[in-house]
């Protein structure tokens, strides 16, 4: 597990401490091609934590990325609270029909106990499966969904939406219960092992709300959640836009950032520099049918962009590599961290 | 809106306004605040009740196609763009009724989403084709392939609006375009959503006749298309 002078871990956390480590971390968030790896349907892939655990080792040895990522599909957050999951052959499960139909079912839905669940048990099982494998070298990224957008799963984006602008009250009564279910998730993740919590909240990102109602709903969530989370976290917004709301995000307590493909990221690192380290942003959809020659470039440039100083993990803009992005793709970006990437980077032109 | 707004004798036809402009930015302010009072306001006191297709043209979608523009440059959230397009449909659609006359000018114009559950965008740009006075058939969301090329024979659209969220549902509709194609090659397609706009080259490479980067400018495709049907 040591591909430079440091482990992963070690790589990771120096990082993470706005310095900078031998090279710069590479987290390679691929869920689905553990399946591909092993020889598995996406749905039989994911039914035990046995082969999962199986898919993250492999796929971190073949790629020799940084992290581990017990991340199964953002629905079994969904299957936790009563929901129905649709698999396919050829990308993540998706949820299945609303648990939440009217807004009058909030007062009524009640979150489940994170122990009781066996969909989330497979996840901590795999959690401590990956731990005994990364004997603290491996750095284990936890996953949960924020409580500001895991309604977009719980009742469909339209209604959630004109839930937060014309009945506000019933708004703050569902965040107020998957505020809950959201830290007890966290928590039990980083008592199975997991290092970090990856805190998804694509719907905080400018791209889904405007930065006053996020100042009102998203930024108050995400502090009071990540305050009862016990461990280090990372916001990613998934895709979404977050420069205008770099400032907020530094006040929630968080440690870093998964920024989006179109935002510069030397602006988002600059607007970062020294208070978040910035997780980013090669762009996961165009991965599919990049050549190893553009994979590459896609690497330095970023390197060249957000590298200098630490405080930068290359990794892609979403948060889940599609299932479409070919080894090839992924060996090329694993040999370009190790050319281009390692410090103090004066094998690329400074673009900070 | 009731029809009583749209009736009232004081109403001014907006293109002899010299305020035009402002009244454009006006509502663009008003939609984007979520103002829902504001917005019937603006059109009660300028839109002239016996030209509806002039208020929308004029007014309602250039202060959309603003909007629009805004999500491109990552200035105006989703949030924004769907409740300005659901306030501006509910006032189209009292202004023209599903049974006024003028609405049957419309093409036969489809709209669903293909494989995946995810309805938002579907949501707005049909909001906004109905803001822009057209009738839409909404196939709903979670179709087959099978399913979206049988509705669209049988029913004989002329403009098919694909929207998808996963980058998997997104390469199938090479799939439903080549049906549709074989069976109305006359029909255009225009296809959106997240994976198009990561990938500027995923739209040809599927098949598609064009790309909606928004839901205005999808508007603008279709009334370019409309001309050509």
């Amino acid at each position: 597990m040591m591909t430079g002078t440091m482990t992963s871990m070690q790589r990771t956390l120096v990082t993470l401490g706005h310095s900078e480590p031998d090279r710069v971390p590479l987290f390679l968030l691929c869920t689905m091609h553990g399946a591909k790896e092993l020889g598995f349907s996406i749905r039989e892939y994911f039914s035990r934590p046995e082969y999962v655990v199986k898919g993250q080792v492999q796929l971190q040895k073949k790629y020799q990325g940084d992290c581990y990522y017990p991340f199964f599909y953002a629905a079994i957050e969904i299957e936790a609270w009563g929901g129905d999951v649709i698999y396919r052959d050829d990308g993540p499960p998706n949820a299945g029909p609303p648990i939440i139909r009217s807004h009058e079912e909030i007062e009524s839905v009640e979150p489940p106990r994170v122990g009781d669940c066996a969909c989330l048990s497979k996840v901590t099982e795999t959690i401590r499966g990956l731990s005994a494998h990364s004997r603290g070298e491996v750095p284990i990224i936890g996953v949960v969904m924020s409580p500001f957008s895991v309604p977009v799963m719980q009742m469909g984006y339209e209604a959630y939406i004109e839930l937060m602008y014309e009945q506000p009250d019933l708004f703050w009564t569902l965040i107020k219960k998957n505020e809950q279910f959201c830290a007890d998730w966290a928590n039990a993740q980083l008592e199975a092992g997991a290092t970090a919590i990856c805190y998804f909240d694509p719907v905080s990102s400018t791209t889904s709300t405007s930065p006053e109602l996020f100042r009102k709903t998203g930024f108050v969530i995400a502090k009071r959640t990540l305050a009862k989370i016990k461990g280090p976290t990372a916001i990613h917004l998934a895709s979404g836009r977050g420069l205008p709301i770099i400032d907020d995000l530094v006040q929630t307590g968080t440690a870093a950032l998964g920024t989006s493909t179109l935002e510069d990221l030397r602006v988002v690192k600059e607007a970062c520099r020294g208070r978040l380290t910035v997780i980013g942003n090669l762009n996961g959809i165009e991965m599919r049918r990049w050549t190893p020659a553009m994979a590459e470039a896609s690497v330095k440039d970023a390197i060249a962009r957000a590298g200098r100083g630490g405080g930068f993990i290359l990794s892609d803009n979403h948060g889940e590599i599609p299932s479409q992005v070919p080894d090839s793709v992924l060996f090329a970006i694993s040999h370009a961290v190790k050319k281009w990437g390692v410090y103090p980077l004066d094998q690329v032109p400074d673009e900070g | 809106m009731n029809d009583s707004i749209m009736s009232d004798p004081v109403l001014q036809k907006i293109p002899e306004s010299p305020h035009f402009p402002l009244l454009v930015d006006e509502l663009e302010h008003t939609l984007l605040a979520v103002d829902q009072i504001g917005t019937k306001r603006i059109i009660r006191d300028h839109c002239k009740s016996d030209s509806p297709f002039t208020c929308i043209e004029t007014l309602i979608v250039p202060a959309l196609e603003e909007i629009g523009r805004g999500w491109e440059e990552g200035k105006v959230s989703l949030s924004q763009v769907y409740m300005s397009g659901r306030i501006c449909e509910t006032i189209v659609d009292a202004m023209i009724p599903d049974t006024d006359p003028s609405r049957s000018n419309s093409p036969r114009v489809a709209i669903a989403v293909l494989e995946d559950h995810h309805t938002l965008g579907k949501r707005i740009v049909y909001s906004v084709l109905r803001a822009g006075g057209y009738t839409v058939t909404d196939y709903g969301h979670g179709l087959t392939v099978d399913q979206l090329v049988t509705n669209v024979v049988r029913d004989r659209i002329q403009i098919l609006l694909i929207s998808t969220l996963m980058l998997a549902a997104a390469l199938r509709t090479r799939e439903a375009i080549a049906g549709i194609k074989k069976e109305l090659p006359g029909t255009q397609v225009i296809v959106g959503g997240a994976p198009f706009l990561f990938d500027p080259e995923l739209w040809k490479e599927v098949g598609a006749d064009a790309m909606g980067h928004a839901a205005t400018e999808t508007l603008e495709i279709v009334k370019r298309m409309t001309a050509e049907v």
